[in-house]
C-alpha cells in the first residue's frame, strides 16, 4: 500500500503526466521535433486523438475489475481521473474534426451529423462525456446522489457508441476495432457477471463450472 | 455535362511536345534506315530493372494538368495498397522487399494476341509519356501524381481485341509470400478490376511504369499499374499480372466487398456520395493544416474527355 501523501503528491502526478504524453507527441510530430504526421496530418491527428479517446475509455472501465480483482483497492483513485482523460481525447478529436478537418463549415458539418449515422453516434457519445465532465466535481456527486450514478452508468454507453463509431467507418479492415470491442466485451462481461453472482450467488457459481 | 476548357495545357508543354515528337521521329527514322525497326531495345519504352532508375526517352503529354505536383514523398508514402497492409504507410514500409522482376503478363480472353509476356517485351512496342493527373481517393483526399506510361489504348490496340471484346479486365499479382498483406483475408485475393473496352481505349488511360520520370515505387504498384485519373483510386489497379478480354462485365474487388458503395464505374462525382461520407469535396495532400478542403469536380475534371462515354446513363444508379 502506498501512503495517502504519496498516492496524491507523486503517483498521481506522475499518472497525469504519462496521461499526457500522448497528447504531447502529437503537439511535437506536428512541428516536426520528434517524429511526423506523414502525408496526410489532420488525418492522423483526428485518427490519434480518435483512438487515444477509446484507449482512455476502456482503461477507465477497467479500473474496477482491476481493483476487484487485485485487492488494491486505492485504484479507485485513478478513475475519475482516467475518465477525464478519456473526455479530453474526444473532445480533442471533435475539435480536429470540426476544426482541421471541417474547417468550421457548419452546413456540412450539421449534414454530417444528420446524415452519417457513425458520426450521430459518435456525437451521442461526445455528449454523454461532456455531461460526465462536467458533473465529475465532488460537490456535485454528492448533491445528485443517486442520479449521479445513473449518468455516469451511461460510460457503458459510450464504451459501445465509441468502438461501434470506430467500426462504422473502416472500409475493409475491421481488426483494430475488433480487437477493442473484444477488451470492451470482456470488460463489461465482467460487470454482468458481478451483478448476475450478486443477485443470486449459487447460479453463478454454477455459471463458472 | 461539364465542358471545361483545357486550361491545364501551358504552351511550354506544347512546344516541348512537338520538340519531343521530332526527336522520336528522328530515331524512329534512324531505326528504319538501319533495317532494325522492331529490334529489342531500338525504339520502344525500356524500363531498367534497378529501383529509382531514370527512365529514358519520356515525352509530354498536352493531357497533363499544370497544378501543383505533390512531392515524391507524399506520392510514396501514403498509399493504399492493401496487398502490403491496410495502414497508409504500411505499403512504404511492407513493399521494400518486393522484387518486382522477373514480371509476366497474362493475356487472354477475346483477343487475338493471348499469351503470356515478359514484362520487357510486353512494354517495349509503346513510347513512354509524363502524364500529370489529379488522383482522386474515393476516401476524400487527392493528388497530383506525374505518372510515366504507356497508352492503354494503343496496348489494347496491339492486341487485336475481337468484337466479343466489350471490357478489360484486370488482375494483380497474388502471391503471399511477397506480398504480406494477402495472408489475411482483407479483400477477396486477387485484386481485380476492369474497363469497359471504351474507357480502356480513352485517351487518359495509361499503364504506368513510372513516377517523377523514375521507374514506379513498389508501393505504388511496379512494375506496371493503370491510371483511369477521373475514376476514384481504386479503379487503377496495381501490380498488374493478367488482362483479359471479356464479353461480360468482370468482378471487381471493392464491389465485391462492399457493392452498396463501390460500383464498377467508380467515376469521381461530387453528387453522389459514399454512403458514409460525402464526396462533395476532397482534402488536397501537401496543403496545410488550415487549408480548406476543396471542392470535388465530376470526373475529376476530365468530363471534357470522359463524358460522353456515358451519355444516356443515370450516374447515381450506376455510381
Amino acid at each position: 500500500m502506498i501512503s495517502q501523501k504519496q498516492l496524491r503528491f507523486v503517483v498521481k502526478p506522475i499518472v497525469f503526466v504519462a496521461c499526457l504524453l500522448p497528447a504531447a507527441l502529437i503537439v511535437t510530430d506536428t512541428f516536426g521535433l520528434t517524429g511526423s504526421l506523414g502525408a496526410n496530418p489532420i488525418e492522423e491527428i483526428l485518427d490519434r486523438f480518435g483512438i487515444l479517446g477509446i484507449q482512455f475509455i476502456l482503461i477507465a472501465l477497467a479500473v474496477t475489475p482491476l481493483r476487484q480483482l487485485t485487492g488494491w483497492t486505492q485504484l479507485a483513485r485513478f478513475r475519475r481521473m482516467l475518465g477525464l482523460f478519456a473526455f479530453f481525447y474526444v473532445f480533442m478529436h471533435f475539435l480536429t474534426w470540426l476544426v482541421l478537418d471541417r474547417g468550421l463549415a457548419w452546413q456540412d458539418i450539421l449534414e454530417d451529423i444528420v446524415k452519417r449515422p457513425f458520426i450521430t453516434i459518435g456525437m451521442i457519445a461526445l455528449v454523454l462525456l461532456i455531461a460526465m465532465a462536467a458533473t465529475s466535481f465532488n460537490r456535485l456527486r454528492q448533491r445528485m446522489g443517486r442520479r449521479w450514478q445513473k449518468l455516469h452508468c451511461s460510460v457503458y454507453a459510450v464504451g459501445v457508441l465509441g468502438v461501434w463509431h470506430y467500426w462504422w467507418q473502416v472500409k475493409a479492415d475491421a481488426l483494430e476495432p475488433a480487437i477493442y470491442a473484444s477488451i470492451l466485451t470482456a470488460l463489461l462481461g465482467y460487470r454482468v457477471y458481478k451483478r448476475r453472482k450478486r443477485r443470486n450467488p449459487r447460479e453463478a457459481v454454477l455459471a463458472t463450472q | 455535362m461539364l465542358i471545361k476548357k483545357p486550361s491545364d495545357i501551358l504552351p511550354s508543354e506544347i512546344t516541348s511536345e512537338t520538340n519531343y515528337l521530332n526527336r522520336r521521329q528522328f530515331i524512329r527514322a534512324g531505326a528504319i534506315a538501319g533495317g532494325a525497326a522492331f529490334a529489342p531495345g531500338a525504339l520502344g519504352a525500356l524500363v531498367p530493372d534497378q529501383r529509382g532508375a531514370v527512365l529514358p526517352d519520356v515525352g509530354k503529354s498536352p493531357l497533363s494538368t499544370d497544378e501543383d505536383l505533390n512531392s515524391y514523398e507524399d506520392i510514396t508514402t501514403y498509399n493504399n495498397f492493401y496487398e502490403f497492409g491496410t495502414g497508409k504507410d504500411d505499403p512504404y514500409r511492407n513493399a521494400q522487399d518486393f522484387e518486382p522482376r522477373p514480371w509476366t503478363i497474362t493475356v487472354d480472353g477475346h483477343a487475338e494476341k493471348t499469351g503470356s509476356f515478359h514484362f520487357d517485351d510486353f512494354i517495349k512496342p509503346f513510347d513512354l509519356e509524363e502524364r500529370i493527373y489529379r488522383l482522386r481517393c474515393v476516401e476524400a483526399w487527392s493528388m497530383v501524381v506525374p505518372w510515366v506510361g504507356i497508352s492503354l489504348a494503343e496496348v489494347v490496340k496491339s492486341l487485336k481485341p475481337t468484337s466479343k471484346a466489350k471490357y478489360v479486365a484486370f488482375e494483380t499479382l497474388h502471391d503471399p509470400v511477397r506480398m504480406p498483406g494477402q495472408r489475411r483475408r482483407v479483400l477477396d485475393w486477387p485484386y481485380r478490376e476492369g474497363l469497359t473496352i471504351e474507357e480502356a481505349t480513352n485517351d487518359l488511360s495509361i499503364l504506368a511504369v513510372g513516377i517523377y520520370g523514375k521507374v514506379i515505387p513498389n508501393q505504388n504498384g511496379a512494375p506496371i499499374r493503370l491510371v483511369v485519373p477521373w475514376k476514384y483510386g481504386f479503379k487503377s489497379i496495381k501490380s498488374i499480372v493478367r488482362i483479359s478480354f471479356t464479353e461480360r462485365r468482370p468482378r471487381t474487388s471493392w464491389n465485391m466487398s462492399a457493392p452498396q458503395e463501390y460500383g464498377f464505374y467508380a467515376n469521381v462525382n461530387p453528387d453522389v456520395d459514399h454512403p458514409r461520407w460525402s464526396q462533395a469535396n476532397e482534402r488536397r495532400i501537401g496543403a496545410g493544416l488550415f487549408t480548406p478542403r476543396q471542392p470535388t469536380q465530376m470526373f475529376n475534371g476530365y468530363g471534357e474527355q470522359v463524358a460522353h462515354l456515358y451519355k444516356g446513363l443515370d450516374l447515381r444508379r450506376n455510381y
